[in-house]
């Protein structure tokens, strides 16, 4: 779905549930493709909005199926912004560390991993939440180097 | 729904599981019921073959930090192999080349683990 003429907008509403992750990497993957960006480009933000969409699913929902996912794509030229919201617990992406694979490895832990992949691989990263209302993250690529 | 199947060969001592399709969040429990099994059957040597893998997430990645430090207690190790540039990139972004040892091709893992 194409609205006005400087921007392109989509969105896409999903439940909760680890099946729905490739439908999600799908409507990312053909709005990254329409944007006219690189393969390479693509595939990561497709990583980034997984690794979103799985934080909230554990996390914010606490694996419950019934939660809702609102992805809402926007792009025009010079970037591409994921805006990811929902409606589970609060998430202070501040009290992740910077993980440290040895330690994870010694402690198991796995968690934190995808925080740190989302970094690496957008531009920009930023976490809003209004305790008992919403949550939102967004995700930034830019589509011109420079 | 994601397509992710696994097939599990032996040779030996030594397991090889082969890994097709995109392995994520949802998937990964299918990974994991595969070194659950060996583990239960005292298969340590596992080398992991990423030929046809086409996607993964931390989930995925987590599934080997899960289950190294058992096996390498039990004498045994995992060894990945095969890996597209797409998957090993995201494998080098987390650090896991200081931890796992990955190979080309998987007849180099396999000969690792028969010592010569």
């Amino acid at each position: 779905m194409s609205v006005g003429k400087k921007n392109n907008v989509d969105e896409l509403q999903v439940k909760s549930k680890t099946e729905n992750l490739s439908e999600i990497r799908d409507f990312v993957s053909e709005n990254a493709q329409k944007a006219g960006i690189p393969t390479t480009m693509v595939e990561n933000i497709i990583l980034a909005v997984d690794e979103a969409c799985t934080n909230i699913i554990k996390h914010a929902y606490k694996l419950s199926p019934l939660g809702e996912i609102i992805i809402k794509i926007d792009y025009d030229k010079e970037k591409f912004i994921i805006t990811i919201i929902d409606y589970g617990k609060s998430f202070e992406p501040d009290q992740v560390p910077q993980p440290d694979l040895r330690k994870y490895y010694r402690e198991h832990r796995v968690g934190g991993l995808g925080m740190y992949l989302m970094k690496s691989l957008m531009d920009d990263v930023t976490y809003t939440s209004i305790p008992g209302k919403y949550n939102k993250v967004l995700l930034r690529k830019n589509i011109r180097s420079g | 729904m994601a397509e992710f199947s696994t097939s599990v060969k032996e040779m030996g001592d030594i397991s090889i599981i082969n890994l097709k399709g995109y392995l994520d969040a949802h998937t990964a429990p299918t990974l994991e019921n595969n070194f659950t099994q060996l583990i239960g059957n005292n298969k340590f040597k596992i080398v992991v073959n990423f030929e046809d893998l086409a996607y993964i997430s931390s989930a995925g990645l987590g599934v080997f930090m899960a289950y190294i430090e058992n096996i390498r207690e039990n004498n045994g190790d995992i060894k990945l192999a095969n890996m597209s540039d797409k998957v090993f990139n995201i494998f080098d972004l987390l650090g896991f080349p200081l931890l796992y040892e990955i190979y080309k091709h998987e007849d180099e893992a396999i000969k690792k683990f028969s010592g010569s």
